[in-house]
């Protein structure tokens, strides 16, 4: 269905499964009990999670089909975030220009950049990219400060012309909104002790994610995946042919460029403001880490890294002491303190050190990233093809090795 | 079975939109609406009350973070009716009881925001939204601090900067859900021009070297204008990028300048390093035009002057407060702080602190955990005995307006805390500017009006 086989269409399922119940799967825990602090169900994470899964979607297509590592595309996130968020300071603030000339300004910076930083490979081709990615940090920073609002950023302002829009009446910037439909409308279903939020802006970001997805597998699919798959494999041998493998290649910097863009323009739609510390190589690096966590090269890795990577961001970095302290408080009080002695580090301030322990372990012991992890486990069950595990097995399994 | 609310104002439009397709809003009623206890983004309904502490625990203010924290948790405690109550017995306003706030037991969540305005966003979010805060407070950074407060203005809650110095964020960026206690650049400006012209003449050649963003724009500014105003000239101001940490390039053409004053308008790192390079570049000693070379840091915290070491003995700067002044209000804090933690606190811990009684005081006063309610209480209001003196917050930009302090590097310091000494407390009068000011307009030279509150639901 769709121009998919059985299994990449199972596939597409599964994530759309995923994505619709998501309120649900990422608030398993009630309301008020000690393991509520470990409920992502809520708008702005799953938000989160979903448009970083864009973001890590479309950089595999170029990092894991072409193998060229590009240490810069939260240079094109960045771009397509201070796109969305003049249209919104100009035209209006329903998020459909926005998202639209997001994809398109990110598109034409990653032809430019594409361009330039294509005729090297490897290693020389990452601190290409790596330049610009910086060069358009410092000049979002300070040199375009009129443009970019440098340090302090942009946001949507009373004063601004929003021509389609007309003059906000009662003294509030308007929310951004989808024909009217507020991204921040939310639905709270309260389920016994259970608490689950609907979010308008999330479900519009995950059908964003599912075109995404789809295009992502078709691409996987195509003969022209298969043609970025050969370069990957074997420049050389393929330029002997009397292939040029540049365009190709091209064509997936500009792609997954614009899935960049499309991240950039969703994370406005979703929150409007842009700083420039989106576009710091510090943020290039996470979607490499989201990646290469998640599997390289396999369709849904890359989602499960930028869940994981997210989640732990923002959950695990707000697990403080007091917080740690009540959930042992049952132990005497020398054990206790034990305990929050030995786990503090490793949570609040500290959760890069369990990010970094848990990148170590994934790299060390799965090279193929989270994917493979769920492979050997479906594995040591041998489950069956109905298993959703199983699908998404066999779709990673089509995939080249990650590097 | 299954209760149904619907808790965002959106959603009454989307409802609107879908035809009323989805249900009827339950909640909003008139007679809810009237005691002024509901009706508004997370109000709090048990025994207890959340509030939001948003400080960098990791990057380069992470220290600052920490020091921020410690004060938020004396805070609470002391609101609790913990400890020996701080400022809360000097506080001019005696509506705290030290029962919580309006008898609700204060309890807090923390968050990391990374001094990146993404991240903080993120992180106050999840606050509001998972949490179910009602107030956010905290930050080190004026692009952090803008950015939250605008978070705070659509979502609903109020926002209680901590450490944030540019204009803008009471200036063209200002909130009416936002307050600011910390002073601002033009104040240090408007408090360093005299002093410095009394003690260096009125006759001076000033170069700056600014960083190279929005905060170093404005302090340049700021200090420019006052300076200028007293008679002094900008012979030069140089960008140096934010990453610079050997500022030595430009610390050259200085000297070839023929200025006999160098401004830094650097902060944190930046500032370390380039007051270092220049002392090292020996500019102290020079005499240019028959004047003694003379180095200015518009803005001191200790833990710069730490950094700089021996570098800082007697250059000028300005401060929001010191642990040296000698009033009732600072002498109840430092006390508290320092038997808790046991070193004294700095001027972030204790423009966090003043800020998290002053939100819990505005509630108590205004009845309501509503934010409109506690922008009503908090706009105007004049307190006293919270360590700068008689201060005020003006409705008209929820800026603090008190005395701003000079001080020097000391000469002789006795301890690593006891590193600034106070030259001057500056009276309010000779910082307080109109709201319009021409510093605080936006980039069309309009002025900004503080909006109307937001309470969220």
């Amino acid at each position: 269905m769709f121009g998919l086989n059985k299994k990449d269409f199972s596939l597409l399922l599964i994530v759309a499964g995923l994505l619709l119940f998501a309120p649900f799967l990422l608030n398993p825990f009630p309301e008020g009990s000690a393991m509520a602090q470990f409920n992502g169900g809520y708008p702005d994470l799953m938000q989160r999670l979903v448009i970083f899964g864009i973001f890590a979607v479309g950089f595999n297509i170029l990092f894991g089909l072409t193998g060229y590592l590009s240490f810069g595309h939260a240079a094109f996130l960045g771009v397509g975030s201070y796109a969305a968020i003049w249209m919104m300071k100009l035209l209006t603030m329903n998020v459909v220009p926005a998202i639209i000339m997001a994809v398109i300004f990110a598109g034409l910076f990653a032809l430019v950049v594409g361009y330039i930083s294509l005729r090297r490979s490897g290693i020389y081709f990452s601190i290409l990219t790596l330049a610009f990615a910086q060069m358009s940090y410092a000049l979002a920073y300070s040199v375009l400060t009129p443009i970019t609002g440098g340090e302090t950023g942009l946001q949507p302002k009373l004063a601004d012309p929003r021509l389609l829009d007309g003059a906000s009446d009662d003294g509030r910037i308007p929310q951004a909104n989808l024909f009217g439909l507020d991204m921040g409308a939310s639905y709270e279903m309260a389920v016994g002790p259970w608490l689950f939020t609907f979010n308008a802006g999330y479900y519009i970001a995950a059908a964003f994610m599912l075109l995404a997805f789809y295009i992502a597998i078709r691409i996987f699919r195509s003969p022209f995946g298969m043609m970025l798959r050969a370069i990957k494999s074997n420049q050389q041998r393929l330029n002997y042919t009397g292939l040029n493998a540049r365009p190709y290649t091209l064509a997936a910097f500009v792609i997954s460029g614009m899935y960049a863009g499309l991240a950039g323009g969703l994370l406005v739609a979703m929150d409007t403001q842009v700083g420039p510390e989106r576009m710091f190589w510090t943020a290039s690096g996470e979607v490499v880490l989201m990646t290469i966590l998640g599997g390289a090269g396999t369709l849904i890795g890359p989602v499960l890294g930028a869940g994981v990577i997210k989640y732990m961001e923002n959950i695990v970095s707000k697990i403080n002491s007091t917080i740690l302290h009540d959930w042992f408080a049952f132990l005497p009080d020398g054990i206790e303190d034990l305990l929050v002695t030995l786990i503090y580090p490793f949570v609040g301030k500290g959760w890069h050190l369990t990010l970094g322990i848990m990148f170590m372990l994934v790299v060390i012991f799965l090279p193929g990233g989270l994917v493979e992890g769920g492979q050997r486990i479906a594995r040591l069950f041998g489950r069956g093809k109905k298993d959703e595990a199983a699908a998404e097995t066999e779709a990673a399994k089509q995939q080249p090795p990650a590097e | 079975m299954s209760k149904s609310n619907f808790t965002r104002r959106g959603m009454l439009k989307t409802s609107a939109v879908a035809g009323g397709a989805l249900a009827m809003p339950t909640i909003f009623d008139g007679s809810v609406w009237a005691d002024g206890h509901t009706g508004f983004l997370n109000a709090p309904t048990g025994d207890t009350v959340t509030l939001g502490f948003n400080v960098p625990q990791s990057g380069p203010y992470a220290d600052e973070g920490a020091d921020e924290l410690r004060a938020y948790e004396l805070a609470v405690e002391h609101l609790n009716g913990g400890g020996d109550g701080g400022m809360m017995s000097t506080f001019s306003s005696k509506a705290l009881q030290g029962n919580g706030i309006l008898g609700k037991k204060v309890e807090y969540v923390t968050g990391d925001t990374q001094t990146k305005s993404d991240a903080a966003r993120a992180s106050a979010k999840s606050m509001i939204e998972k949490d179910g805060a009602i107030m956010i407070t905290g930050g080190s950074s004026s692009g952090v601090a803008v950015a939250v407060q605008a978070l705070c203005q659509e979502a609903g809650v109020i926002f209680m900067a901590g450490l944030t110095h540019s204009n803008d964020t009471t200036g063209k960026d200002k909130k009416a859900n936002g307050f600011r206690h910390f002073f601002n650049s033009y104040m240090s400006g408007a408090a360093l021009a005299p002093v410095l012209a009394a003690n260096y003449g009125t006759d001076r050649k000033a170069y700056h070297l600014t960083a190279d963003y929005n905060w170093g724009y404005t302090t340049e500014e700021a200090v420019r204008s006052s300076t200028e105003a007293l008679g002094w000239e900008t012979v030069n101001a140089v960008k140096t990028p934010l990453t610079q940490t050997d500022f030595s390039s430009y610390i050259a053409p200085v000297l070839q300048s023929g200025a006999d004053v160098l401004v830094l308008n650097h902060y944190g790192g930046n500032m370390v390093n380039s007051l270092t390079n220049a002392v090292q570049f020996g500019l102290r000693d020079k005499l240019v035009n028959d004047k003694n070379f003379e180095i200015v840091v518009p803005l001191y915290s200790r833990l710069m002057a730490k950094g700089a070491g021996a570098n800082v003995k007697g250059i000028f700067g300005s401060t929001n407060w010191h642990w040296s002044l000698t009033d009732e209000g600072s002498q109840a804090f430092v006390k508290s702080f320092g038997t808790k933690y046991g070193f004294p606190p700095s001027q972030a811990a204790h423009t966090c602190y003043v800020q998290a009684l002053l939100y819990a005081d505005a509630v108590e006063r205004a009845g309501s955990f509503n934010p409109c309610a506690v922008v009503e209480a908090l706009e105007g209001f004049e307190f006293d005995g919270m360590g700068n003196g008689k201060t005020l917050y003006r409705a008209d930009d929820h800026q603090c307006f008190k005395d701003v302090l000079v001080v020097k590097g000391k000469e002789n310091p006795t301890s690593e805390f006891d590193l600034l000494e106070i030259v001057e407390v500056t009276p309010v009068d000779q910082v307080t500017y109109a709201p319009d000011h021409p510093q605080m307009r936006d980039g069309n030279g309009n002025a900004v009006a503080v909006g109307t509150c937001n309470p969220g639901a």
